[in-house]
Order: structure tokens, then sequence, then C-alpha cells
């Protein structure tokens, strides 16, 4: 399982920062997700996933 | 065509009765337009997250028809992609998790003092007044950089444009005090900037007209919004000692207990309004272009797809994917400032005031059930 992010679509949230911090953070300047661990699994990233408002976290 | 519900009927923390009748059917406003109720999780987090379900509206505010009002500039709020984007993105690194958390320590002190205050007041003492107001209205100030002598100004102006219930006029001229007195500290920040967010965009490339509109927008969606969740949320708690217990003792439910009352009382239900910018599919229902839609998070969050159990409240259960903050691109942009203040405020509080209580019996509580985001206007306690 790989997570990608598609930082278009993303609006900066923080849903994902909130619900996994050791996988998600937002960037300083735009608050977009950057991605910490693409390897990375367990409720809170599924959490993370159903909780992106915009559905731009996906695990494949 | 059935009118929109808004009666609470017996219980004030519930949603209006009817309002999850039928996941999607056509009511009529107060104001005589006839909308799209959207009332199921999946249905709003649909609409809310397809911007050709287009955001460039007014918010059908008080009896304004729909159609009447053009966005302001620097009103994202109103605007879809690609403008909404730009704009949105010069704002979000201000409210990231991260920075929320390095002003944990400023609103820690804020509430401090506001307890304080709360302590000197005469009693009975007005929770909403003393407390759950200023509380945001402080830490707004701080956020966009309003200096310490005009915050009691800049708290007036604010609060008498929350009041709303004046005349359409009335609410103008306050919304035109509020914009003179930030065009005039804006000009000051031009000539001499500090440190707060309205300061970081002087060189965004933003014209002072959008400057002031995103100030405004600002101001509104933070201060009343987490003020009513502060006063109804302590009021709600005070009718479950045993849940307002567990959020006293525990900083793990007291951050649970935040998303928990968001979710439960969904202080703003109706108030977003979306218009089809072309025939779009809902639910195998064709919704033609330039209808407008309407989502009732209430409804969607006590949706029982959502989660178990949810009429019941329980600070302890995990997060749901509530759409109290909304859904989709325009999802707001403050969620984790308003979390922050009521993670810190509910717990301070009811640690410093352990006998703290209703002085009135709850019938007599003045809901506001006339206003887009629902909350109590006063809140009488003793301790
Ligand atoms: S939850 Fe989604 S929209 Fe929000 S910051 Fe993370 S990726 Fe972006």
């Amino acid at each position: 399982m790989v997570i990608t992010v598609d930082r278009e679509r993303c609006a900066s949230s923080g849903q994902c920062a909130l619900a996994a911090p050791e996988v998600f953070t937002q960037d300083e300047e735009d608050g977009r997700v950057v991605l910490l661990d693409e390897n990375a699994t367990g409720p809170e990233v599924r959490r993370a996933i159903t909780g992106c408002p915009t559905q731009a976290i996906r695990s494949t | 065509m059935r009118p929109l519900p808004t009666d609470r009927g017996t219980c004030p923390f519930d949603p209006p009765a009817g309002m999850a009748d039928e996941p999607l059917s056509r009511v009529r406003l107060a104001n005589g337009d006839d909308v799209w109720l959207v009332a199921r999780h999946d249905l709003v987090r649909q609409v809310l997250g397809d911007t050709r379900f287009s955001s460039e509206i007014d918010g059908g505010f008080r009896d304004v028809p729909l159609h009447a009002v053009r966005p302001e500039p620097g009103m994202f709020i109103q605007m879809d992609p690609p403008e909404h984007t730009r704009l949105r993105r010069l704002l979000a690194g201000r409210f990231t998790v991260q920075r929320m958390h390095r002003l944990r320590p400023r609103i820690e002190q804020i509430v401090a003092e506001r307890l304080d205050a709360l302590e000197r007041a005469p009693r009975p003492a007005d929770l909403v007044a003393e407390f759950a107001l200023p509380i945001p209205s402080l830490v707004i100030c701080e956020l966009l950089g309003v200096p310490y002598a005009e915050r009691a100004e800049f708290q007036r102006a604010g609060a008498h444009l929350m009041s709303l219930t004046g005349s359409l006029e009335e609410l103008e001229q306050s919304l035109m005090s509020l914009g003179g007195y930030l065009t005039e500290l804006i000009a000051r920040k031009r000539a001499e900037p500090g440190d707060g967010l309205l300061d970081d965009l002087l060189d965004s490339g933003l014209s002072d007209e959008e400057l002031i509109g995103i100030a405004v927008l600002l101001l509104i969606a933070g201060h009343e919004t987490t003020g009513n969740m502060l006063a109804l949320g302590t009021l709600l708690l005070l009718q479950h000692p045993a849940q307002l217990a567990l959020v006293r003792q525990s900083p793990e439910t007291a951050k649970t207990a935040v998303d928990e009352l968001l979710r439960y009382l969904s202080i703003v239900d109706v108030g977003m309004y979306r218009r089809a910018s072309t025939d779009l599919e809902l639910d195998g229902q064709v919704i033609r272009e330039d209808e407008f839609v309407t989502c009732s998070l209430a409804a969607a969050n006590r949706d029982p797809a959502l989660l178990e159990r949810p009429d019941e409240l329980d600070v302890t259960r995990p997060k749901a994917p509530h759409v109290a903050f909304g859904f989709g691109p325009h999802q707001c942009i403050g969620q984790n400032l308003a979390r922050l203040e009521m993670e810190i405020a509910y717990p301070a509080l009811f640690r410093r005031l352990p006998g703290l209580r209703l002085a009135v019996p709850l019938e007599k509580v003045p809901f506001k059930n006339d206003m887009a985001i629902y909350g109590v206007h006063r809140l009488e306690v003793e301790w």
C-alpha cells in the first residue's frame, strides 16, 4: 500500500494532519498537505482518507 | 410546497423537526425562494464536494433573495475556483495545525483572563457576554493583528454586526463602520507593518477592498460561530453532568468532546447555498441549471449511516467525519482554530467553576431560533 496526495485538489483543511500527524503535515506557506510517510498504514491513515474534504488522499 | 423546517419542537438541541424526512426535497425559504434541501450525509458531501454546485451567490441572508446579491471583494466563501483557490491558499498557511499549536499559550491566557472577569462579574452572570463571545473575538484580534488599545472598539463593532435582530439598513450601517475602521487600520499597517495576518497579506497583491473583505469574513466566521458553540455546548453539557465530568477530567476526552459537540449541535445548519452551474444529477434527480441547493448539516450529522446512535451525545466517541464545518474546498478554513479554542475553554471553565449551573430554568433560556447560526442569546449562570 502506498499513499499518494493530490496537492492540486487539497484545500488546506488540515484534517489529515489532525488525524495522522506522523503521516501528514501542512505546508507553512499555503497550508497544503505534505506527505511525511507514504508507506504508513493503520486506522489513523484510514480516518485521514475518509475525513479529507476534497478526496485528495489515496491509498493504492 | 413545504416551508424549510425551522421548528425545533421538543428539544432545543435537536435539528428542526422534519429536517431529515426526505433525503432530497423542494422547500420554500422565508424569502420566497424555492430551493432543493439535501438532508442525507452522503448527498451533502456530494453537493459540497462538487464545485459545479457553485458558491457564487450570497448566503440567502435574512430576507434577501438568493440571486439578488453579488459577491463582495475578498469574500472567498462566495467564490468558485480559481479565484477561491487563490485567496484561500494565501490565507491557509496562517491556519495550519502547526500554527494553531503555537497559538495555544496565547489562547490559554485569553481564556484564563476571561475566567477572571467572569468570577468578578455580578451574579448570576451571562456566560455569553463574559466568556463565550469575548474569547473568539480576542483570538481573532490577535490573529488579524488588531492593536490592543483598539480591541474593545473592534469587539463592539463585531458584536453589533452579530446582533442580527436589527433591520437590513442597520446591518449595512454596522458593516460600513467596521469597513471604515478596517480601511484606516490597513492604511496604518501599510505605514508601519506588524505581525498579524493582515500585515502578512499587505504585499500579496490584494487590493484594500479584498483585504477588508477577508478581514470582515474572518471576523464574522470566527466570532459568532465559536461563541455560540462555547455557550450552547456548555449548556448541553450542563444537561449531561456525567459527560461534563468526563470533559473536566480528561484532556483526551476534552478533544473528542469538541467534535462530538460540533456534530451534535451543528449550529450552522442550512445557511450555505449552492447554485447548479449546469444541469446536474443528484440521487437520480436532475437539478436544473440555476436552481439553488441547500444542505442540512444538522440532518447529515445525525444520519445513522454516519455513525451509530446518532441522537446520543457521547463525548468519548472517536471523531466521526461529520460536516459541521462543511465539506469540500470551502470547508471552514478556521476549523482547527475553533477546535483549539473549544478544547481549551470548556475544561478550563468546568475546572475553575466546578459548581457551574444554570441560573434559570431551561425553558427560560433565549435560544436563537430566528438566526442563521444557532445558539443562545444569553446564558445566565451561577456557581
Ligand atoms: S485533509 Fe485533504 S484537503 Fe485537508 S489538508 Fe489534508 S489533503 Fe488537504
